[in-house]
């Protein structure tokens, strides 16, 4: 270990990310100015639509951007050290064993040609150095832990084999195998069917606690939010919008697009009278972002303010974080502004 | 729905795909995608079709329409016996019965600009004289939400939610009685999915459509619907109008999955029920109650006799289920049987 003892509050801390793709004469700037934390041992969900940046910040963390894609600037503090000024080498040592990554589809990222325990045995190897027989034995461990039936069958089968919940649990079990301090989850339950969701979300959070790791979840589902994260991260436009704890996110949302995104979804637990609100129009192309505030053209309070100039990520002293005119002293709308009487109900 | 007409009956419907094997190709099994389901859709109503993946509910709706031929049951339409058609027949019949497909990329054809998907479907039916297409076109894409200067523009030129518009814009092109939407909101981003929604619901209310809706989302489910299907495995294990489906659910399957979807209401919080395992497969289904490898009230009753749709005491007309126990259930007679 390199590391120096470091005293840290968050395991980890990004300011101002910057990732870019660049093609022959145009800059995409897929995240702008990413910036948030993640307290030890806490759950943070990203929540964003298509196009927010929200997985191109997960894979930037873990400095997995391909070319053409470039990180121009910020820092990504791990234990306090900034990731973006570690070597190749350094990295290989941190990816898979102190930091995981766990992705949606578990079928394109487990190799179909090798079995589950080969897949699982060789971050042992690799960071651990144990031979083949010891890391098969703790591979076996492990499998158990995620809940699959008779893990010594199951060890030397392929992935093919395995239905989708199950392959998400080898996925889990192969993430977690070294004890991250922080695990990176985009999407992990998002091409499961809700039962199987619900197997592994209970999972997610059992052994999220026993383990004590962090953990930075990227969704798009808020009631997979609501039921796992302490703290949100609310992205649009390559850009956090919001921050702050999971109750007080669910319980009085601030940005007039965190505010939309809930009024959109459909309710499963009570009935909705007449057409659902909607947010209009659709998100920008990260080649085309407005100037001003990027939410502006499909925000219902927007004023020439936020059309014309971008508005701060502000930070309240109980650290929660808004993106919005709306809560400065510049803002030049109407001095109350009912944020949740959006009435758009356009189709 | 005061006169309730019957515009789409479907009686036992099966559809089975055979599995070939062995070097002579023979087929040496069958998957069970549809086994037998029964339901009635009425004129200008939204029956919803939920569950989760290979439960047969895409199978069912490509079954009626016969994109998928059905190995064995009854599909009427109108009063008339589709599976009777010839191909030329069921062609004509198509017209009064659309399909809007999940993945809007890859049911409209990516070379052909907006005015030729939909003049095409006006073509093939001859629903719209020859002169009129071009006025038709313009007013579908109103319709839908898109602008006349779009007419020309390929596929690749529009967002996802867009797309679902040129698709639902298709569908409409016929003038069809009922749509089978499949998953239709289900790709979109929630924010682009609401007005999706709100554009099918002003639809029906225009132009008096009847839709099947096939969705896993119980959410998007709960808001469209009128009256609710549920399946496992090939069958139907629950149907009833929403109220009940939602407030008074009878099948263990039915209440397991609406608990499961996580929900953003932490304070009304419910008792989450866990399922164990995952869906058996549909080549050979459990015997008896299909669910009963997973239900935690199954008994040797349910592992061997197969339970029929029911109405119990307490349950609204129209409103059934399949489960041999429900009754005992409700009232906390029947415990779980396994921990």
């Amino acid at each position: 270990m390199t590391s120096k003892p470091n005293s840290y509050d968050n395991i980890l801390e990004i300011k101002d990310l910057q990732t870019s793709f660049f093609t022959k004469d145009l800059e995409v700037k897929a995240v702008d100015g990413v910036s948030f934390a993640i307290p030890k041992g806490k759950v943070l969900g990203v929540v964003g639509e298509s196009g927010s940046g929200k997985s191109i910040t997960s894979l930037s963390i873990l400095r997995l951007v391909e070319e053409p894609g470039k990180i121009k600037g910020g820092e990504i503090l791990f234990k306090g050290e900034n990731l973006l000024e570690k070597t190749e080498a350094g990295m290989r040592k941190i990816r898979g064993n102190e930091i995981s990554m766990i992705f949606q589809e578990p079928m394109t990222s487990l190799n179909p040609t090798f079995t589950v325990g080969q897949q699982i045995s060789e971050s042992y190897i690799i960071h651990e150095g144990l031979n083949k027989k010891q890391a098969k034995q703790r591979s076996i461990e492990m499998l158990k832990l995620v809940g699959i039936p008779s893990p010594e069958k199951r060890i030397n089968q392929y992935p093919y084999e395995l239905s989708g919940g199950m392959r998400q649990r080898v996925m889990i079990a192969m993430a977690l195998a070294c004890n991250p301090e922080l695990l990176i989850a985009d999407e992990p339950t998002t091409a499961l069917d809700v039962t199987i969701q619900a197997q592994i979300l209970d999972l997610f959070k059992n052994l999220q606690q026993e383990l004590g790791m962090g953990v930075l979840l990227i969704t798009h589902d808020l009631g997979v939010v609501a039921e796992t994260c302490d703290y949100v991260a609310v992205m649009y436009g390559g850009q956090v919008v919001e921050y702050t704890d999971a109750d007080t996110l669910f319980k009085s949302p601030k940005h007039p697009y965190t505010v939309g995104l809930m009024q959109s979804i459909p309710p499963h637990d009570h009935d909705i009278e007449g057409d659902l609100s909607v947010i209009k129009g659709s998100v920008p192309s990260p080649a085309e972002m407005p100037i001003g505030c990027r939410f502006a053209p499909r925000c219902p309070f927007a004023t020439d303010l936020c059309r014309t100039k971008l508005p701060a990520l502000e930070t309240d002293e109980e650290g929660k974080q808004i993106r919005c005119w709306i809560y400065s002293d510049e803002w030049d709308g109407a001095p109350e502004v009912n944020i949740h009487a959006n009435k758009e109900r356009t189709t | 729905m005061q006169t309730k007409k019957e515009l789409l009956k479907v009686t036992d419907l099966k559809q089975y795909f055979p599995i070939k094997g062995g070097i002579l190709g023979r087929t040496v099994n069958h998957v069970k995608a549809v086994d037998g389901v029964s339901f009635t859709v009425y004129e200008g109503e939204t029956l919803s079709i939920v569950g989760e993946s290979g439960c047969g509910k895409s199978t069912t709706g490509r079954s009626i329409l016969r994109l998928d031929e059905p190995t064995d049951g009854q599909v009427e339409f109108n009063g008339t016996n589709l599976l009777a058609y010839n191909k030329k027949e069921m062609n004509s019949v198509r017209k009064n019965m659309q399909i809007i497909f999940q993945d809007p990329y890859a049911s409209i054809n990516p070379r052909q600009t907006v005015r030729q998907v939909l003049t095409e479907a006006m073509e093939i039916q001859n629903s719209v004289p020859k002169s009129e297409r071009n006025d038709r076109v313009l007013e579908l894409m109103e319709t839908v939400g898109l602008g006349p200067h779009q007419a020309d523009r390929l596929p690749h030129e529009f967002s996802g939610g867009q797309r679902q518009r040129i698709g639902i814009a298709r569908a409409l092109s016929v003038d069809p009685q009922l749509i089978i939407a499949d998953e239709a909101v289900s790709a979109l981003d929630v924010s682009i999915q609401a007005q999706v929604i709100n554009l099918l619901m002003k639809l029906q209310r225009e132009f008096k459509l009847t839709y099947l809706f096939i969705s896993h989302d119980l959410g998007v489910v709960r808001h469209i619907s009128d009256r609710i299907i549920v399946m496992y495995l090939g069958k139907i294990v629950e149907i009833a109008d929403k109220k009940s489906l939602f407030e008074n659910q009878m099948h263990p399957y039915t209440r397991a999955l609406l608990s499961a979807i996580p929900s953003t209401n932490k304070e009304n919080k419910k008792e989450r029920i866990i399922l164990k395992g995952d869906v058996p497969s549909p080549i050979d289904p459990p015997k008896g109650c299909r669910f009963h490898t997973r239900c935690p009230f199954a008994t040797d009753l349910c592992r061997t006799e197969e339970p029929v749709l029911r109405t119990a005491d307490g349950m609204l007309e129209g409103h059934q289920a399949a489960c041999h126990y429900m009754e005992e259930i409700k009232t906390g007679e029947h415990q779980p049987t396994t921990v």
